[in-house]
């Protein structure tokens, strides 16, 4: 019996180390390739080399590295700010003022979160094309700014906001806006937090609209250069590494240090 | 008298600021969701090459069953989406009521690190494993240094070991995503029915089919719902693992990571556009998913 429990504890926690080194391996592994040249790199080099600064400058000079980030964030911060605001409003819209008809439009909203989004790419880019938006960073934020996703993750945290708050207010005299950002925006932080994280990684991670509306160079976000890179006729995989890196590196530290909001912004709010 | 007046005026004003807080999102998902959605549908019975536009009916929709594409990509898709997503979920599912347990140690040191490949982008985390499965790659020379193969395995030459890199790929993803949903869910499960089926001399794996799964279906509904949608849209990581990504003349070798999604893509942007058949395809996926949710549904027994 107690030879059969020893078993069973060598199983499991045999399974969990093989997991844990198959989820952290590629991180470690990315960072040691940064490092490295390309010849390294391909052979599988596992420890660290002396190319990092080669390895970056090459990235600075030949590939614009310096200006792919600031389009990166430019794009993905104005997106989340933009999403922050409007997808909140119409949650407390939707939540605090309840009316038939905007539950309706509300339950519309929510059916069209199962369409792929391949079923609206192609009216979207010709809607890009007459707006004049094509290769404009505005044509990536304007289309995702309203987020149903959002939307829903919000209202279901208003849902819990104590509505004699609301109605204290009232009676003070305070206006129904003034109430949303004086009272409303500073008690949910927490929510806010999540919500930025959530709508940060889409937009920063983006690939397909970008790919479709971005053309030019230099209007080029991080993830469309590591993808021109790894599919050059000779790509230069230490070069590739580091991008990986800069690429991953800003929502790793998001992550680390914003743990428990972080995990609840990528899961939303799926209760029973 | 007067307090009623009042009181309709009261909720007119609040009705006013309903539509006025819910406006703007109105607008902008008026026009860049639903919109396309219902353009896409009227595309999709319309021919066009170039900019000559014309209306041909259900044409589309019949030339997709003589479209040798076509039936690749639809048939590359279901392969990863039966394969996959299965593996995905059960391995996130099993994960997750381990490290439920309160007897495991470095529970959230195995938690985060488990759930750590899901920050990172589909692109970057593609293109590393398009390293890692090379040739000469990092797998392959590890492989063969401890003598579990003879001879490099063609990840990403040959159609059969593309598709496997995919599906490796993906659950390295995806697993730790689902599986926080999954920890999330057992929060609720309620202690005392684990220490009831103990009593009534139930192993752990007894408890894990007649306890978790059943307490867990809307949780694993959600999720499967979700990943099915995830994989039928399947486009950054066959793209870039792909020779040659976007401009790569097949996607995958022979076509073997060829996706819905990526056939959308080659239709607009590689060939000569032909939006209105690409549109089709679209509705296709449309259609596909609206037909799984309600298998899923109906198989969960949904009751709520």
């Amino acid at each position: 019996m107690k030879l059969k429990k020893l078993l069973v504890r060598t199983l499991l926690y045999g399974f969990l180390i093989t997991a844990f080194i198959v989820s952290v391996f590629p991180f470690y592994w990315m960072l040691t390739g940064m490092t490295n040249s390309a010849v390294d790199v391909i052979k599988g080099k596992m420890t660290f080399g002396d190319q990092l600064f080669n390895n970056f400058k090459v990235l600075f000079t030949n590939h614009n590295l310096g200006r792919i980030l600031m389009n990166s964030f430019k794009v993905s911060i104005l997106t989340v700010l933009g999403a922050l605001l409007v997808s909140s409003m119409a949650a407390y819209g939707f939540e605090m003022y309840s009316s038939k008809a905007r539950d309706r439009a509300y339950n519309i909203l929510l059916l069209s979160m199962m369409i792929p989004f391949a079923a609206l790419m192609i009216p979207l880019f010709r809607m890009i094309v007459k707006l004049k938006l094509l290769d404009k960073h505005a044509g990536l934020i304007l289309t995702s700014i309203a987020s149903v996703f959002l939307i829903f993750f919000f209202r279901q945290s208003f849902k819990s906001f104590p509505k004699e708050i609301i109605q204290a207010a009232r009676v003070d005299g305070a206006s129904e806006i003034r109430i949303f950002l004086s009272i409303v925006i500073p008690s949910m932080k927490a929510t806010y937090a999540a919500a930025a994280i959530y709508s940060f990684m889409i937009s920063w991670n983006a690939y397909l609209w970008p790919l479709i509306v971005l053309q030019s160079e230099k209007q080029k976000t991080i993830t469309l250069l590591i993808s021109s890179l790894s599919s050059a006729y000779f790509p230069e995989y230490g070069v590739i590494m580091a991008a990986i890196v800069v690429a991953t590196l800003p929502i790793i530290l998001v992550f680390f240090t914003l743990q428990n909001y972080f995990v609840q912004g990528m899961t939303g709010s799926v209760k029973q | 008298m007067a307090g009623g007046t009042n009181k309709k005026s009261f909720i007119n004003v609040q009705n006013r600021y309903g539509w006025f807080f819910v406006s703007i999102a109105i607008v902008l998902l008026g026009v860049f969701l639903l919109y396309p959605i219902f353009h896409s549908l009227y595309l999709s019975t319309t021919s066009s090459k170039g900019i000559v536009q014309k209306f041909v009916g259900i044409t589309n929709y019949t030339r997709l069953f003589k479209d040798q594409m076509f039936l690749i990509a639809l048939k590359n898709t279901f392969i990863f989406f039966i394969i996959q997503v299965p593996i995905m979920l059960l391995l996130g599912l099993v994960l997750a009521s381990i490290l439920n347990n309160k007897s495991v140690k470095f529970r959230g040191v195995f938690r985060t690190a488990i759930f750590l490949p899901a920050v990172t982008s589909l692109v970057a985390y593609t293109v590393l494993f398009k390293m890692m499965f090379g040739l000469d790659g990092f797998i392959n020379t590890m492989l063969l240094n401890l003598h579990i193969i003879r001879e490099p395995i063609p990840w990403l030459l040959d159609p059969f070991w593309a598709k496997v890199t995919v599906i490796i790929a993906l659950t390295w993803r995806w697993t730790g995503y689902n599986m926080v949903f999954y920890l999330s869910g057992m929060q609720n499960i309620p202690d005392d029915l684990y220490e009831a089926a103990e009593i009534d001399g139930a192993n752990k794996i007894q408890q894990f089919f007649y306890i978790t799964i059943p307490m867990l279906k809307p949780i694993i509904v959600f999720t499967s719902i979700m990943s099915t949608i995830g994989t039928l849209q399947l486009f950054d990581e066959p793209m870039n693992l792909s020779q040659g990504g976007v401009t790569g003349s097949t996607t995958g070798p022979g076509n073997s990571l060829l996706t819905l999604s990526v056939y959308i893509y080659n239709l607009c942007f590689k060939f000569m556009p032909n939006f209105g058949y690409a549109a089709t395809v679209s509705y296709v996926i449309v259609f596909i998913v609206a037909m799984l949710a309600i298998v899923q549904f109906k198989l969960a027994g949904d009751k709520k």
